[in-house]
């Protein structure tokens, strides 16, 4: 047995640290819930159940607490097409930081939720929670066979938590990689940003969901006084990726959200020379040219060698030849030496491959 | 409770005792020690050492010690086997093939840009635990031992990493790893 000081500490510390948490739990949060052992140690402890985070009012899974807020980001990340509904609480009386239009801030007890749902079941709900200034809690609730409520999952994941194809199952990710993406030197939270949430939205985005009534954008943000400062500008000229041509907008859109979380870059401070590869979308971008993932794959040899090629002869976009491209070969594929992402995917995007296909063959030249 | 466990546990208490003088405490020789012993019998050097053919036959080249497969070495294409036979290793052992493709072992030593110098212990656990590259990338291929490893307690693991730290760094970097010929398309 290994026995630690840590490990005697540990659990002391957070019956300490989960009784004050308690108190910042939002509606609905049962006070004294069951916690869950294990989750890194200290921390504040997480429900035993969905029904507890405070995502349905009373535990009514047909009605979402009056707090929350739905939203639906214009590039939705692709997940093997399971279908998805989001949901936030920004506690009353708190706002967001928008000053820095890539890099919100968002307030000590925001909560999301997002519920994934394939061939019509729900599987799983995964969960982010600030419940203080030092802290985000990454977490997913498993649905149970009959639907009645969602069990929190242990941090090493659950595979295997439901079949998409033959053989092709999803998993529930670990903690670890939950964090891999969301803790990754940009803003925890990835769906819910300027650009996402803009009413300029890109009709050609693949998988993209209806914008339904009552789901937030930013003029409703603005409207509810939910940003700090106030940014009609956000309003009266909507965030886009800055290209005329549709192709290109939806592409670098998409890569924003699939490639970028993990694949980053700062317009502060260095210059796009300085980095290597990244994806995300910069407001302080004025052409597609500026955007990152055209600057840094465009014309540019990356580390990975296709197939037959001399090493350090591939690029990861060849203008006008996809198939020479870097980039589309690895989002084709889903074996472990070249899969991009390389992970919470199993299955290629179809659409998206289609789409970077007729982008890097018409539109990178 | 072994011997080792007590050490080890006088170790943390003199480690988080000297831990706000920021000076790198006594207790990381021991750990050091510790993970040397563990590298040792776990049998790292069979596959992150490239062998070489001495005196007495084949053994690790100890000038190369854990720098992974050596990036100057020219592969030609990799056997085609007919089962129940799956898989081949090089005569260095430092070049595996088999269904997942062909995987060449990693550089283990600090040299920032090819070893692990720009690691955090963080990310070496992380590595370990989830069997993702550097934590949070591809899947760690075969025959790298890390379903077996992710079973070490923290301070295993956390001593393994402060001994690949205290090793001398060699520059070697090894190629990424190259896919099943049949799988590309
Ligand atoms: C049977 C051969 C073998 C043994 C034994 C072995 N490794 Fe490996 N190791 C590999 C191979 C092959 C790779 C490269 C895998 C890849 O590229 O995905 C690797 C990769 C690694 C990596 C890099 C992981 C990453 O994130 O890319 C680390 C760290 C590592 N090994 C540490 C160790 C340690 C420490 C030991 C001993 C406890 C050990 N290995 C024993 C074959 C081995």
């Amino acid at each position: 047995m290994s026995l630690k000081p840590a490990a005697l500490a540990l659990p002391l510390l957070a019956l300490l640290l989960g009784a004050g948490a308690a108190q910042v739990g939002g509606p609905g949060a049962a006070p004294g819930a069951v916690t869950a052992p294990g989750r890194g140690g200290a921390g504040p402890q997480l429900p035993a159940r969905l029904t507890q985070t405070g995502l349905y009012q009373a535990g009514d899974l047909s009605r979402i607490a009056p707090a929350l807020q739905s939203f639906s980001p214009q590039y939705p990340l692709w997940s093997d097409g399971a279908a998805k509904t989001r949901w936030i609480l920004i506690p009353l009386g708190r706002k967001i930081d928008a000053r820095d239009t890539d890099a919100w801030a968002f307030p000590v007890g925001t909560k999301l939720w997002k519920e994934f749902t394939f061939q019509g079941r729900k599987v799983e709900t995964r969960f982010i929670w600030h419940p203080n200034a030092s802290t985000w809690v990454f977490a997913s609730y498993a649905w149970r066979e009959d639907q009645s409520d969602a069990d929190l999952v242990p941090e090493a994941g659950k595979p295997a938590a439901a079949e998409l194809a033959p053989g092709k199952w999803h998993d529930i990710p670990s903690v670890t990689d939950c964090r891999a993406c969301h803790v990754n030197g940009g803003p925890p939270v990835l769906g819910f940003t300027a650009l996402q949430l803009s009413t300029d939205r890109d009709p050609n985005a693949p998988h993209a969901e209806p914008l339904r009534p009552g789901m937030l954008t930013l003029a409703s943000l603005d409207a509810m006084g939910l940003l700090a400062p106030p940014r009609p500008d956000l309003v009266a000229s909507p965030p886009r990726i800055p290209a005329e041509k549709p192709l290109t907008r939806a592409a670098l859109g998409y890569f924003t959200t699939n490639c970028g979380t993990c694949h980053r870059a700062t317009a502060q401070g260095s210059t796009l020379g300085a980095v290597d590869l990244a994806f995300n979308h910069l407001a302080a971008a004025a052409s597609p040219r500026e955007e990152p993932g055209w600057a840094t794959t465009v014309g540019r040899v990356g580390k990975y060698t296709l197939p037959g090629e001399a090493p350090g002869g591939t690029h990861r976009v060849v203008p006008g030849d996809p198939e020479r491209s870097a980039l589309l070969y690895r989002m084709a594929s889903r074996r472990p030496a070249s899969q991009m992402p390389p992970l919470g995917t199993v299955l290629a995007d179809e659409a998206a491959l289609a789409l970077m296909r007729k982008w890097i063959a018409e539109e990178t030249r | 409770m072994t011997p080792t466990r007590f050490l080890l546990l006088g170790v943390g208490a003199l480690a988080a005792a000297t831990a706000s003088a920021g000076a790198p405490a006594k207790a990381s020789q021991a750990q050091i020690k510790r993970g040397e012993y563990i590298v040792n019998m776990m049998g790292c050097v069979d596959c992150h050492t490239p062998w070489k053919m001495g005196p007495k036959g084949p053994e690790p080249d100890t000038s190369l010690h854990l720098s992974g497969h050596p990036a100057m070495m020219k592969m030609p294409p990799a056997p085609q086997l007919g089962m129940p036979w799956m898989a081949a290793a090089s005569a260095t052992m430092t070049a595996w093939s088999g269904p997942w493709g062909v995987s060449y072992t990693a550089n283990l030593t600090p040299d920032p840009e090819t070893g692990l110098g720009k690691w955090t212990e963080q990310m070496f656990l992380d590595a370990i635990r989830t069997g993702r590259h550097m934590g949070k990338g591809r899947p760690i291929l075969p025959p790298m031992p890390q379903p077996a490893m992710k079973n070490a307690t923290d301070a295993d693991l956390k001593a393994i990493f402060a001994y690949l730290r205290s090793i001398k760094p060699i520059v070697n970097k090894v190629p990424e790893p190259i896919e099943p010929a049949a799988a590309a398309h």
